[in-house]
């Protein structure tokens, strides 16, 4: 089967086919020009201005490309699918290299003289100062081994800090206006009454370098279009390559005037977030629909633009988010984020500032372009208030039910009322949406920064062995009771909560040390110029500087947690159909031998996600700890914690480090995914899979995320898009943040895991982004596989 | 009546979207005074409790022959497709206790026919009330036949729904006591009757019972005011016929009966595994009408006037 040839016109096609043909592969031109200027500033100037200087250097020296057609201009590295490098954060040995370019998923190629190159010129100068050599020699044996046996990850030690989305400020105001407000707030500096005086000043320095590093690199853009214009020969190109020189001569310098320049000076803004750093969920640009709405209109009326023309420049812009794959990953990062997709995550619909339906005719275009491109990146979303019209999210539906998983569904009033009980001001609230997954962020002035995923199944094993593990035979947490001789539930609850305590504290320990080291040692000049209050403040994102600083460590399992302890309490205690020290052995056994205790917990007791209370109840009591536990715990850059619950693909990954468990899950397969059910457990249908879920608080959270698979009969013909509107409709009056759907049958994905070739355009939701079908790992394929399948009438 | 009287329920299914408006959930009850040959559900069939049996999951450990009370389990491979040795049941001894379902490890017995009183059905019913109001759904009585269940505890049942703004719809096969049909009409919103076949010995032949008295309730509840959904499940080699449908159009026509929706149901073969975990032959060979010939049957009844004519649903 040939590879699909999708976009509405056949610009669009070739550049699509280029975007997702081109082999992905290492670009070793950032490190190179970082390196460059670190070594003839490093110690001469501050740290902040050593940044900006090194944005500045790669962006004066970088190579430009200009793909034949293209109407959007700029690539991160050296052209689609090149991935730039961050020896400054995390400094790949020539073996990560090798890794990369060899395996089978998720590769990149290196070249030859890459790996010399890294060898001789990055690890000497990178390898004892890269910010991950520092994070890794500052943690405690306790971080160590807790990391290292799967009971949490870290965001921090390759990418960094990151969610955080664009605002309407980059259509506001072009970067020489940045420059003259950062040269005004350098002026009002108190050198006499502010202590910190000069922390500021060097910070406000340094986002005025990183504004002309921008600024170097659209003049360099435009010169370069308008030498392509010299030599074309087809006029209507020509015009093009002029109109493209021109667009650059006026963003990112000025605000930008017409439709097309808006999109260019969000491209150039996302350009300069993701290469300065490599930023979590890379960078979005937000409310797309609403910021181009009021360009669209007047081009429109002005007669500059037509509705294709503007469908055509989106297809343009969706193929620039697909050319960046997602900065190569290692280890244990790559294990809990195994994918391609950077998560870039375009909201759509919702509300506007004032309260009011925020769908216009850009938000339909947005849907279309989605439809048609069909790729991966950017993942898109739409939010659905109570005022979001019918139309609409039944438009929206008849796109999801094609099957590949976008877009993904937003609550509007869940991620309002979220954001004001974190303190946001209402315009404020109404301003923001989801990133990343599902992760509920202020837009434009919020740095809500993702810590690292929590194996709460995990440590419910170890409770259960009093604190060993016997994955990696040792001691891993305290010893809080044999559990052989409690008496009752609440004490095998109270012993669960000390453990639980016991591995938050590590993980919050670790954190307080890497958001320090990034506070002094990584600032992100660049990025604090577009983010609220950094330039009043004269602080850095990733110090502070932004209105609002939340951190957060993302709880997943509850699914299979749920069960676990619902298997204890049912039947050990309440019911008493087999002891403790039986369910115990049977676990070590991998319940070999036990076929009447698997039987028991597998099909005999309450679950999760059939809307009933028993399950239900020990869910809510499970998120309620963990949530209160961590919730306001306050972080170094003057926010405080909150939770939200999502995997990733970090439920396979915290599978993995597991013997089986007590509600019948085997040894290494996943825990369950975000608030999902554990596989096969829910069987009474998707509303009480809804009604189950919609019993946690979301509210207080910062984002949750809810799978549902279908077969395609279910959401067939007019009665299942009406039924498919309704039943989102129902999730979001119960307050539920987010749900999306796979609608593909299961034959369908097991003929794609034998056959991939057959398969190769074959998309499916993975979390909180789909993926193709064919670059997941195989206990992925065979995790969403077993996903349960909505199939009745 | 007492308040805790039970009846047989097979299945509650929820997110129902093709029986009625909106999404409902659906609850089948356990007993049918007809034995139509095509049925999908026969476990709805017989009002008394039965135990399904998942041959394909036994592996004749033996546990439920030592725990069964009535002694209704014992080797033999009777009726099983591989001859290996299996746990058989001897229908007539036994009680469908359930005592066998709890001692098997492989969930390879599993009873049908759940007691539920009014008051756990309605529980029930109501925890998908949000769906409900977003969607305009509600609750459908199917089975089996809901109309021949004790008359009491069915009244009170849709008086409960309706009392608590839970919108009830009937799914009957007609073959019952009209005064039943008249007591639930005002707390029914919908009647989805079932009709088979016109001619009566046919009748007789494929469902062991005549239509006389499933017409003759037809044309009173359409004369009473209820609101009505015909269904007629279109079987190859049995009633997918011009003539059938051509009596069936004739017959509401004369009787001034206009239902809202005709829906034809095409036959398919689902249930067919469902006889073997009942130790019940399925020999009949029925054919699935293709979508040519369901079109045509479609423009009869379009043809005569009848507005929203559907296959499926």
């Amino acid at each position: 089967m040939t590879v699909e040839e999708r976009g509405m016109n056949d610009r669009i096609k070739k550049l699509r086919k280029e975007s997702t043909e081109a082999v992905a592969r290492i670009d070793m031109e950032r490190a190179k020009y970082f390196t460059e200027a670190y070594k003839e500033y490093e110690g001469a100037v501050s740290v902040p201005e050593l940044r900006a200087l090194a944005l500045k250097n790669y962006f004066s020296k970088k190579t430009l490309y200009i793909g034949e057609g293209e109407l959007i201009v700029g690539e991160k590295g050296c052209g689609p699918q090149a991935a730039p490098t961050f020896p400054d954060l995390c400094c790949h040995t020539v073996e990560d290299l090798h890794v990369m370019n060899d395996r089978d998923l998720i590769s990149f190629k290196v070249n030859e003289e890459d790996y010399e190159f890294q060898e001789k010129e990055m690890i000497p100068y990178w390898e004892n100062r890269s910010i991950r050599h520092k994070i890794l020699d500052h943690m405690t044996p306790e971080w160590k081994q807790a990391y290292a046996a799967g009971i949490f990850t870290e965001f921090m030690e390759q990418r960094g800090p990151g969610h955080t989305v664009g605002s309407e400020n980059i259509y506001n105001k072009g970067f020489l206006e940045h420059k003259a407000d950062i040269a005004k707030a350098l002026e009002t500096l108190d050198y006499i009454h502010d202590p910190e005086a000069l922390d500021k000043e060097a910070e406000l320095k340094g986002m005025d370098i990183a504004c002309d590093a921008i600024l170097i690199l659209a003049e360099r853009y435009a010169a370069y279009a308008g030498e392509l214009a010299d030599a074309c020969e087809d006029e209507t190109r020509k015009a093009e390559l002029l109109q493209i020189a021109e667009n650059c001569r006026v963003v990112p310098a000025h605000k930008p005037q017409t439709y097309w320049q808006a999109i260019q000076m969000y491209w150039f803004v996302h350009l300069g977030v993701t290469s300065e750093l490599n930023p979590w969920d890379a960078y979005s640009p937000g409310r797309l629909d609403q910021h181009l709405i009021r360009f669209y209109d007047r081009d429109l009326e002005e007669g500059i633009l037509t509705r294709d023309r503007a469908k055509e420049l989106l297809e343009c812009l969706w193929v620039k988010f697909n050319n960046q794959p997602a900065p190569p990953k290692v280890g244990i990062t790559l294990k809990e984020s195994s994918t391609y997709t950077d998560f870039a995550n375009i909201n759509t619909g919702g509300i506007t500032p004032d309260g009011q339906d925020g769908v216009n005719e850009v938000s339909y275009l947005i849907l279309e372009c989605m439809d048609e491109m069909k790729l991966l990146q950017p993942s898109s979303n739409v939010q659905i208030s109570k005022r979001t019209p019918q139309h609409f999210l039944k438009k929206a539906c008849e796109v999801s039910r094609k099957g590949w998983g976008q877009p993904a569904f937003y609550n509007t009033e869940a991620i309002v009322q979220e954001l004001l009980n974190a303190g946001k001001s209402i315009d404020d609230a109404r301003k923001g949406g989801t990133s990343g997954c599902v992760e509920t962020g202020a837009f434009g002035n919020e740095a809500y920064i993702l810590t690292g995923y929590f194996n709460i199944p995990k440590i419910f094993e170890l409770t259960l062995f009093n604190g060993y593990d016997h994955m990696s035979g040792q001691q891993l947490g305290p010893k809080t009771g044999d559990v052989t001789e409690f008496t009752n539930y609440e004490q095998l609850w109270d012993a669960f909560c000390k453990q639980i305590d016991h591995f938050l504290n590590i993980k919050l320990r670790g954190n307080l040390v890497i958001e320090k080291i990034y506070a002094e040692e990584m600032p992100v000049p660049f990025l604090s110029v577009l983010t609220n209050d950094c330039i009043a403040r004269g602080k850095d994102y990733n110090a502070g500087g932004a209105r609002y600083n939340t951190s957060y460590i993302q709880g997943v399992g509850i699914g299979t947690i749920t069960d676990c302890l619902a298997a204890v309490k049912y039947n050990v205690f309440d019911e008493k159909k087999f002891t403790m020290q039986e369910l115990l052995t049977a676990m070590l056994d991998n319940f070999e031998g036990h076929e009447k205790i698997y039987n028991l917990v597998r099909n005999k007791t309450p679950k999760y996600g059939n809307d009933d209370a028993y399950a239900d109840d020990i869910m809510k009591a499970v998120f309620t700890m963990y949530r209160d536990k961590v919730t306001g715990i306050r972080n170094i850059r003057g926010g405080s914690y909150r939770i939200n619950m999502l995997p990733t693909t970090c439920h396979v990954y915290f599978g993995d480090v597991m013997i089986a468990s007590a509600n019948g899950r085997l040894a290494h397969k996943p825990v369950s995914e975000g608030i999902s059910p554990e596989k096969g457990a829910d069987t009474n249908g998707p509303t009480a899979v809804v009604k189950s879920c919609s019993k946690m608080d979301h509210l207080s959270t910062g984002g949750t995320l809810l799978n549902q698979k279908f077969t395609p009969s279910v959401v067939a013909g007019e009665e299942g898009l009406d039924q498919m509107a309704n039943l989102i409709r129902t999730y979001f009056n119960l307050d539920g943040h987010h749900i999306q759907f796979n609608v593909i049958d299961r034959q369908t994905l097991i003929n794609a895991q034998k056959h991939p070739e057959d398969y190769k355009d074959l998309i499916v939701r993975v979390a909180g982004y789909s993926d193709h079908f064919r670059n997941l790992s195989k206990a992925l394929q065979d995790e969403i596989i077993e996903r349960t399948e909505q199939s009745f009438s | 009546m007492k308040a805790d009287r039970t009846t047989h329920i097979t299945d509650i299914q929820k997110y129902s979207i093709h029986d009625g408006e909106g999404i409902r959930t659906t609850i089948f009850f356990k007993g049918c005074p007809l034995r139509c040959q095509w049925c999908h559900n026969p476990e709805t069939q017989r009002y008394d409790r039965e135990v399904f049996f998942y041959e394909e999951r036994c592996t004749g450990c033996g546990a439920c022959m030592q725990d069964c009370p009535h002694q209704a389990i014992r080797y033999g491979s009777e009726g099983t497709d591989t001859g290996k040795l299996l746990a058989v049941t001897d229908r007539s001894l036994c009680r469908a206790c359930g005592d066998c379902v709890d001692s098997c490890v492989n969930n390879a017995r599993e009873i049908c026919g759940r007691s539920y009183t009014v008051r756990e059905l309605v529980e029930e019913a109501l925890k998908d009330r949000a769906f409900y109001e977003t969607s305009g759904g509600g609750v459908t009585l199917s089975g089996g036949e809901v109309l021949t269940q004790d008359t009491a505890y069915i009244l009170e049942l849709v008086k409960g729904l309706h009392q608590r703004g839970i919108s009830v719809n009937i799914d009957t096969c007609g073959l019952v006591d009209y005064d039943v049909i008249a007591k639930v009409l005002p707390y029914t919103n919908v009647f989805l009757y079932d009709l088979k076949l016109m001619n009566r010995e046919e009748h007789l032949r494929y469902t062991g019972v005549s239509n006389e008295r499933i017409l003759e309730n037809l044309i009173r509840l359409a004369k009473d005011g209820g609101r009505i959904w015909i269904r007629i499940p279109v079987i190859g080699g049995v009633n997918d016929t011009t003539e059938n449908m051509e009596q069936t159009v004739a017959f509401l026509k004369e009787n001034g009966i206009c239902p809202e929706h005709i829906h034809l149901l095409p036959y398919h073969d689902t249930g067919s595994g469902k006889y073997g975990r009942l130790d019940r032959d399925y020999q009949q060979d029925f054919t699935v009408p293709d979508q040519e010939t369901l079109e045509r049957l479609q423009h009869i009844f379009t043809d005569a006037g009848f507005a929203d004519v559907r296959i499926g649903g």
